[in-house]
């Protein structure tokens, strides 16, 4: 529609990624994306786990050893976590679609809650597997 | 000012002419799942130490797998529609875009239909 070098050449720009100190809002929207990407790749070894499980004890002794050790421990954790900052960003998404939560001045302590509430939701989860291995 | 024609606004479609129904599928879908995943890491942080035959009499239980396995058709197509939007969003050079389209899709189906198996496999096997 546009040609570009001839129109885009003397426009100021706004503020450039690199030199703009993202506000908490906006940090936890890429957040939001980031873990959609984390929680993708993670299904990947989801469905491999569960072939692995149908193909069998032997088959599945391998994946017992990985998710057993510190690092496949680590990283479940990291996955679970992931999992619910995506619930609680994505519940927010929910409730700003019916057009509620969107005044200025909630917005700061909506974020705050929400990081509060994904560790909170992680933690319960972890007291829970705690209790009840 | 808007520059859209009524019949457009009728419509609602947008620029593309379609996506509409994408855009409310992925929330039925997040909907759906925010239940599901309290249940899905529940029983994911129980695993580490788990014996070989307590996973199979988990998957196996009836309400487990019916669950597990309307996770997976839901997470599978949550995740296509969003992973979709994050290459719509980033990726502007027309092949390399049609291609990560169709690419996830390829790859997200028969992720899905791999555990919808394997699950079916571990509930009949015998």
């Amino acid at each position: 529609m546009f040609d570009t070098k001839s129109t885009m050449s003397e426009r100021p720009l706004s503020p450039h990624l690199q030199i703009y100190r993202l506000p908490i809002t906006a940090v936890l929207s890429i957040t939001h994306r980031i873990t959609g990407v984390i929680l993708s790749a993670g299904l990947v070894l989801w469905a491999v786990f569960l072939m692995a499980v149908a193909a069998g004890e032997a088959q599945y002794a391998s994946t017992q050893v990985v998710l057993d050790s510190t690092p496949g421990k680590l990283l479940l954790w990291a996955w679970i976590y992931a999992l619910f900052f995506h619930l609680c960003h994505g519940i927010r998404h929910l409730v700003w679609d019916t057009v509620h939560g969107l005044e200025r001045n909630t917005l700061n302590r909506d974020a705050y809650l929400e990081i509060g509430g994904s560790v909170l939701l992680t933690l319960m989860v972890f007291l829970f597997a705690l209790l009840r291995s | 000012m808007n520059y859209q024609t009524p019949l457009g606004r009728a419509r609602g479609l947008g620029s593309a002419g379609q996506g509409s129904h994408e855009w409310w599928r992925q929330r039925v879908t997040s909907v759906a799942l925010i239940p599901l995943t309290f249940w899905f890491a529940c029983s994911i942080a129980l695993l580490p130490g788990l014996e070989y035959e307590a996973v199979l009499n988990w998957i196996a239980a009836p309400w487990n797998s019916v669950l597990l396995l309307f996770f997976i058709i839901l997470t599978t197509y949550h995740t296509l529609l969003g992973l979709q939007v994050v290459i719509e969003d980033y990726i502007h050079t027309p092949w390399v875009k049609i291609l990560s389209l169709v690419g996830i899709r390829l790859v997200f189906y028969f992720l899905g239909l791999a555990a919808v198996y394997a699950t079916l496999r571990i509930v009949f096997a015998d």
